[in-house]
C-alpha cells in the first residue's frame, strides 16, 4: 500500500540538545510520513520540536543538537528515460554525513526549505538574483546566463512584478511579501520533491499571507511536490494540509487527516488547541456576546526534565490518575489513517 | 534556528533560576534596581573581578608609596649605581635556615671596562626587617615619619634593592611605587576632566540637536580621526619648560583629556537621542515634569552605567599616553617620577643591555593597562543588565 | 554612487579645514612668537642675524599681521605653493624634511595594515566559528595582551632581546653601509631586512583589535537566518561562510582603513623614535624638542589630511561592498 506514493518516512526520530545544564529532548521518537504531492501539516506550540524535526530532515540541526537515533527514509526517484515507472531508491538521511557531498546534493535540490522570516532569509549585501542563481548553478549543469533565465522564470511564476529587474535588486528594496515570494522562488528553482515550509507566513500580514498560501498550493499542483507545512496556526493548517500531525514536547500525539482533526479530534491536547482558536461563528451564534477563549492550563514544563508517563499529563484535564503519570501511552490506530498517543484510546 | 536558540536560552534561564532555588529569588530579580543588576552581572566576571583587585592593590601602593617603598626614590646611593637586584637568602654559610636576609654588597670595578661589579660579601649578613626606620618623609604632607614596611637596618652597606638601582644609584622599586602615584592618577584626573567635558558637550549635542549638534559632531569627527600621540606630543611640547612640576602634571592630564571626552560625548548624545523617544520620557513630560528633572531624574540614570564603561575604556589610553610622552621627554620631566619618566633611562639599548632591570616599569605599565582592559570588558557586559 | 562620493568629498572639506586650524594653533602655541624666540636663541649662540633677513621672514609669514591673516597666508602658501614653512633646526624647508620621511611612514603604515588584515581575517573567522574552543580562548587572551602592550614598549623589548640574545642591534631602516647610497637592488633588499620589524610591531596592536571586532561581528552574523538558508541550499560550509557572514563581517575590515591609519600614525610615532627610523615621527620629535613648530604643525596637518583621505577611501570602498550604504538605507545608524 505504501509503495511508490511515500516520499519521506521518519521513524522514531530522536534529536537531543546536550547542554551543560542538561539534555533537551527536542524531538523524542517522532514517526511521520510524507506522501508525494501531498501536504503534511505539523502543528504545535512553540518549542514542541516541529522546527527541529524539519531541521533534522535536512541535517541542519545546530550544535549542540544531534540526531540520537531513528531513521529518515527518503525515497528518491531515479528517472529512467522511456521507462513508464520510475525506480525508487531508499536512502536514510539520518545516516548521512550532515555536511557531506551526498546530503548537500539533496539539500536545496530535492528537499528545500522556506523559513519563517523573509526579512532575514536573504543577505542584504548581495542581489536577489545572485542568491537565487547560486542554488541553480550548484545543483544543475547550467551556465550563469541560463541560471539567470531559470531564476527570472521562477520569479515570474511566484508572481513577482518585474522579475528581471528584481534579479538585480537588493533584498531591502523589496517588501516583506515580495521577499517571501523571492525566497519561495529560490526554494523551488531546482523543482524539489519536498518543500519544507516553516511558518513562512507568520511574519506577514493577513492579506499577503493568503496570497502566499494560494501561491504555494498552485505551485504544488504545478510541480507535483510534497509540502511539509509547519505552523502553530490551525487556520492555515485547515487551508493547506491534507494530513496533520499534532506535536507536543517532541512527540507526535495525534496524526490524522485534516477533516477528522477538526471534526473529531481525539487527543485532549488537540481538543484544547482547537478550543483556543477564536471563531467568528461563535460570536454570531451567541448573539454578539463574545465567548471567552479557552486556554490550556499550565505551562510547557521544563524541557530538561523527563516526565514519567504521558508528557501532557500535568496539563491534561482528562488524565487518568496512576496511569497517565506512570505509563507512557502507546500509539493506537483508532481508525485507518488516524492514530493517537493517549491512554484514553489505547485498547486494553 | 533563532527559535531553537530561544527555546534553549529560555530553558537555560528557567533552569538558572531554579538553581538559585526559589521564586523569592526570581522576585528579587524583578525588583532589583539597576545598580544591583549591574553588580550581580559583574560578579559573574571572574577575570574582571581579579583585575579590580589587582588595580586596587596598585592604587593602595600608590597612596602609601612613602611607607611601602624601602628607599627614598630620589636618594642616590653613589656607591651602588647600576646595582643589580639584590638576592634574598634564607640559608647562611653554615647551612642554617634563617629569616630572609641579604648580604653586604661590595663594589669592585672591571679592570678593562671600568664598569662597577657588585659582589655579595657572605661574611656580613643583614636581616630583612619589617617596620624599619629609614629615610624621613611626610606622609601626604601631614605626618612626619621614618617608618618603612620593609628594608634593612643599614642600606648604605647592605641594601635591599629588589629591582636593582638605576645608573645613578636610585632604588628602582621605590621609584616604581612613587611613579605609580603619577602614572595611575594621570588617567583618573584625565578621565574626570573628560567626564565633565563629554557630559556637557554630549548633552548639548544630544539635547539641542540641529546646527549645534552638527558642529560638535564634526569637531568630534576630526578629533577622533587625528593621530593621538603626535597631537599630544605637539601640545605637551608647547608647555613652558620653567613651569613647576605640579602645574606641568595638571597641564599634561588636561592635554590627555582633550581627546578623551569625544567617546563619552558620543555615548551621551546617542543615549539622549534614543531616550527622548522612550515612552517613560513622554509619560514624565505629560506629568508636567520640568525638562531638567526629566534629564537628571529619568534619563541620566538610564545610561549612567554606560558612562562608567566609556570612562574605564579611556583610562588605559591615557596611562599609555602619559608613559609615551614622558618617555620621550616632552611630558613630565625629572625630578617628577612617573613610569614614563623612568623609562627615559631605557632609551639607549646599550645601557639597557647593561642594566636590564630598568625595564621593569614596562611590566607595571602593561599590567595596569591589561587590568583596566579586563575591568572595562567586565563592566561593559555588566552595564546592560536587561540584556540577558 | 557618484552622488554619494561627491557628498562624501564635500563632507571632507570642513574636516580638513578644522585640521588645518588645529595645526595652525599648534604652531602658535609656544609662548611668544617663534621668530623672536628663534632670534633669541641665535643671539645666545652668538650668531647675529641680518636685519634684512629678519624683515624678509616677518614679511613672508606675515608675522606683523593679525592672526587670521597669518593663517590665510600660511594656508595659501601650503595650498598653492606646497610651502609648509621653514625649519631652523635643519635649515631646510619643511617640505624637504617631511617629503621623504612621510613616504617611509606611510609605507610602514600601509604594510602594517596589510599585515593586520592578512593575519586577523582568517583568525577572526576561525575563532568565531570555533567559539569557546581552546583556540578561541587562546586568541582572546592573546588579543587582550596585544591590545594592552603599546608598540613602543614592545619595540624596546624586541630591541633588548635581539641585542642581548643575538647580538643584533635592531633599528633604522638601512644598514650603515647603505644609508647614504643611492637606490639599488641591494639597498632595497637591505630595506626589506629592516622594515619588517616596525611593520610587525605596529601590526600586532591592530591585529589584536581587529580579531576581536571580526569575532564579534561574525558571531552576530552567524546567528542570522540567512546563514541557515545558505546551508539549506546545499552549499559547502566554507562557501556558506565566505559568501554570507564573511561578506558582512568584512565591512569593519574596510572601515579599518579609516581607523588603522591614525592608529599607526599615533603608535608609529613613538615606535619609530625607539627604533630610530628615518621617518616622520622622529622628525616631529626633534622638531618639538627644539620648538620648531612649523614642522610640528605641518606633521599634524599632513597626517590629519592623510587620515581624512584614508577614511574617504574606506567609506567609498564600503559603499562598493555594501549596497545598503550606497542606497542610504543605513543612514543615521
Amino acid at each position: 500500500m505504501l509503495g511508490n506514493s511515500v516520499l519521506v518516512e521518519i521513524k522514531n526520530l530522536r534529536t537531543y540538545f546536550h547542554l551543560p545544564e542538561g539534555t533537551v529532548r527536542a524531538v523524542d521518537g517522532v514517526d511521520l510520513t510524507v506522501r508525494r504531492g501531498h501536504t503534511l501539516g505539523v502543528v504545535g506550540e512553540s518549542g514542541c520540536g516541529k522546527s527541529v524535526t524539519a531541521l533534522s530532515l535536512l541535517r541542519l540541526v545546530p550544535s549542540p543538537g544531534r540526531i540520537e537515533g531513528g531513521e529518515i527514509l527518503f525515497y528518491r526517484t531515479v528517472e529512467e528515460a522511456g521507462a513508464s515507472s520510475a525506480l525508487t531508491d531508499v536512502i536514510d538521511l539520518a545516516k548521512l554525513e550532515p555536511n557531506g557531498r551526498e546530503m548537500r546534493s539533496i539539500r536545496g535540490n530535492q528537499i528545500s526549505m522556506v523559513f519563517q522570516e523573509p526579512m532575514s532569509a536573504l543577505i542584504p549585501v548581495r542581489t536577489v538574483g545572485s542568491q537565487i542563481t547560486e542554488v541553480i548553478t550548484l545543483h544543475q549543469k547550467v551556465s550563469e546566463a541560463e541560471a539567470r533565465e531559470i531564476a527570472a522564470d521562477m520569479l515570474a511564476r511566484v508572481r513577482l512584478p518585474k522579475p528581471r529587474q528584481a534579479l538585480d535588486d537588493y533584498p531591502f528594496q523589496l517588501s516583506g511579501g515580495m521577499r517571501q515570494r523571492a525566497v519561495i522562488a529560490m526554494a523551488l528553482c531546482c523543482r524539489p520533491k519536498l518543500l519544507i515550509a516553516d511558518e513562512p507566513t507568520t511574519a506577514l500580514d493577513v492579506t499577503t499571507e493568503a496570497q502566499i498560501l494560494d501561491l504555494m498550493r498552485e505551485l504544488q499542483k504545478e510541480f507535483g511536490m510534497a509540502i511539509m507545512y509547519i505552523t502553530h496556526n490551525l487556520g492555515v493548517i485547515a487551508e493547506m494540509a491534507e494530513m496533520v500531525a499534532v506535536m507536543y514536547l517532541g512527540k507526535v500525539v495525534e496524526l490524522t487527516d485534516v477533516r477528522t482533526l477538526f471534526m473529531s479530534p481525539l487527543h485532549p491536547y488537540t481538543r484544547a488547541l482547537l478550543k483556543s482558536i477564536p471563531q467568528l461563528t461563535d460570536a454570531v451564534t451567541r448573539g454578539g456576546k463574545k465567548p471567552r477563549l479557552q486556554t490550556i492550563e499550565g505551562m510547557v514544563p521544563d524541557p530538561y526534565s523527563v516526565l514519567p508517563g504521558c508528557t501532557f499529563h500535568p496539563r491534561c484535564p482528562e488524565r487518568i490518575p496512576d496511569v497517565c503519570d506512570r505509563v507512557e501511552p502507546g500509539v493506537s490506530e483508532v481508525a485507518p489513517g488516524h492514530s493517537v498517543k493517549c491512554h484514553l484510546y489505547s485498547s486494553p | 534556528m533563532s527559535r531553537v536558540g530561544s527555546v534553549i536560552s529560555g530553558a537555560r534561564e528557567r533552569l538558572g533560576w531554579r538553581k538559585e532555588s526559589a521564586e523569592a529569588k526570581e522576585e528579587r530579580f524583578y525588583r532589583a534596581g539597576q545598580w544591583q543588576l549591574v553588580w550581580w552581572r559583574f560578579r559573574r566576571h571572574k577575570l574582571a573581578q581579579a583585575a579590580a583587585v589587582v588595580l586596587a592593590i596598585f592604587y593602595i601602593i600608590a597612596a602609601f608609596a612613602e611607607f611601602l617603598s624601602p628607599h627614598d626614590p630620589l636618594y642616590r646611593y653613589k656607591q651602588f649605581a647600576a646595582c643589580p637586584p639584590t638576592g634574598i637568602y634564607m640559608r647562611d654559610l653554615s647551612g642554617r635556615f634563617r629569616a630572609p636576609f641579604v648580604y653586604q654588597v661590595v663594589r669592585t670595578r672591571d679592570p678593562e671596562t671600568m664598569r662597577p661589579i657588585y659582589k655579595a660579601n657572605a661574611e656580613v649578613t643583614a636581616p630583612i626587617k619589617l617596620f624599619v626606620h629609614g629615610s624621613r618623609y611626610r606622609l601626604w604632607g601631614l605626618f612626619d615619619c621614618d617608618l618603612h614596611l620593609f628594608g634593612t637596618e643599614d642600606p648604605e652597606t647592605a641594601p635591599l634593592f629588589l629591582l636593582g638601582t638605576d645608573s645613578v644609584g636610585r632604588d628602582v622599586l621605590s621609584r616604581i611605587f612613587f611613579g605609580g602615584r603619577i602614572s595611575l592618577t594621570v588617567g583618573l584626573i584625565g578621565v574626570a576632566v573628560s567626564f565633565v567635558l563629554g557630559l556637557i558637550l554630549g548633552g548639548i549635542s544630544g539635547y539641542f540637536g540641529g546646527a549645534i549638534d552638527e558642529v560638535i559632531q564634526r569637531i568630534i569627527d576630526v578629533l577622533i580621526s587625528l593621530p593621538t600621540i603626535p597631537l599630544w606630543m605637539s601640545l605637551a611640547a608647547a608647555l613652558p619648560q620653567n613651569w613647576p612640576q605640579l602645574r606641568i602634571y595638571f597641564a599634561t592630564t588636561i592635554i590627555l583629556s582633550i581627546l578623551g571626552w569625544t567617546g563619552l560625548a558620543r555615548v551621551v548624545r546617542g543615549k539622549l537621542l534614543s531616550m527622548r523617544e522612550e515612552d517613560f520620557v513622554l509619560a514624565a513630560r505629560l506629568d508636567g515634569e520640568s525638562e531638567w528633572r526629566i534629564i537628571t531624574a529619568y534619563m541620566l540614570p538610564g545610561f549612567a552605567s554606560y558612562i562608567i564603561v566609556s570612562l574605564t575604556g579611556s583610562l588605559p589610553g591615557m596611562i599609555l599616553g602619559e608613559t609615551a610622552l614622558s618617555f620621550l621627554g616632552i611630558g613630565l620631566r625629572p625630578p617628577t617620577i612617573s613610569w614614563g619618566v623612568m623609562l627615559q633611562d631605557a632609551q639607549d639599548i646599550m645601557a639597557v643591555a647593561q642594566l636590564p632591570w630598568v625595564l621593569s616599569p614596562v611590566a607595571f605599565v602593561i599590567t595596569a593597562v591589561l587590568m583596566f582592559n579586563f575591568l572595562g570588558d567586565g563592566l561593559r557586559d555588566a552595564a546592560d543588565p536587561y540584556a540577558m | 554612487m557618484a552622488s554619494y562620493i561627491v557628498k562624501r568629498i564635500i563632507r571632507m572639506i570642513p574636516q580638513v579645514f578644522l585640521i588645518s586650524i588645529l595645526a595652525f594653533i599648534i604652531i602658535q602655541l609656544p609662548p611668544g612668537d617663534y621668530l623672536t624666540e628663534h632670534l633669541n636663541r641665535l643671539r645666545q649662540s652668538g650668531r647675529q642675524q641680518d636685519e634684512v633677513e629678519i624683515r624678509r621672514w616677518v614679511q613672508m609669514y606675515g608675522l606683523d599681521r593679525p592672526m587670521y591673516e597669518q593663517y590665510l597666508k600660511w594656508i595659501t602658501n601650503i595650498v598653492f605653493r606646497l610651502d609648509f614653512g621653514y625649519t631652523f633646526q635643519w635649515n631646510k624647508s619643511v617640505r624637504e624634511v617631511i617629503a621623504s620621511r612621510m613616504g617611509y611612514t606611510l609605507a610602514i603604515a600601509l604594510f602594517s595594515a596589510v599585515f593586520t588584515w592578512v593575519v586577523a581575517l582568517p583568525i577572526g573567522i576561525f575563532v568565531a566559528v570555533k567559539q569557546y574552543s581552546i583556540a578561541d580562548y587562546f586568541f582572546t587572551l592573546l588579543g587582550f595582551i596585544g591590545l594592552a602592550v603599546p608598540g613602543f614598549l614592545l619595540a624596546m623589548v624586541v630591541m633588548y632581546v635581539s641585542y642581548t640574545q643575538f647580538g643584533v642591534k635592531v633599528g633604522g631602516l638601512f644598514s650603515v653601509e647603505y644609508q647614504l647610497q643611492p637606490w639599488s637592488w641591494a639597498k632595497f633588499v637591505d630595506l626589506l631586512g629592516h622594515i619588517w620589524i616596525p611593520i610587525v610591531i605596529l601590526g600586532i596592536n591592530g591585529t589584536a583589535g581587529l580579531i576581536r571586532t571580526m569575532r564579534a561581528t561574525m558571531l552576530d552574523e552567524l546567528r542570522k537566518q540567512y546563514v541557515l538558508v545558505a546551508r539549506a541550499k546545499g552549499l559547502s560550509e566554507l562557501k556558506v561562510l565566505l559568501r554570507y557572514p564573511v561578506r558582512i563581517a568584512i565591512n569593519p575590515f574596510i572601515s579599518t582603513i579609516g581607523w588603522l591609519l591614525p592608529w599607526f600614525f599615533s603608535g608609529g610615532t613613538v615606535v619609530e623614535i625607539v627604533l630610530n627610523l628615518p621617518t616622520a615621527g622622529p622628525a616631529l620629535w626633534r622638531a618639538l624638542m627644539g620648538q620648531d613648530m612649523y614642522l610640528a604643525g605641518s606633521y599634524i596637518l599632513i597626517s590629519g589630511t592623510l587620515v581624512a583621505i584614508g577614511s574617504l577611501i574606506s567609506d567609498i570602498l564600503l559603499a562598493v561592498v555594501d549596497p545598503r550604504v550606497r542606497f542610504g538605507s543605513l543612514e543615521g545608524q
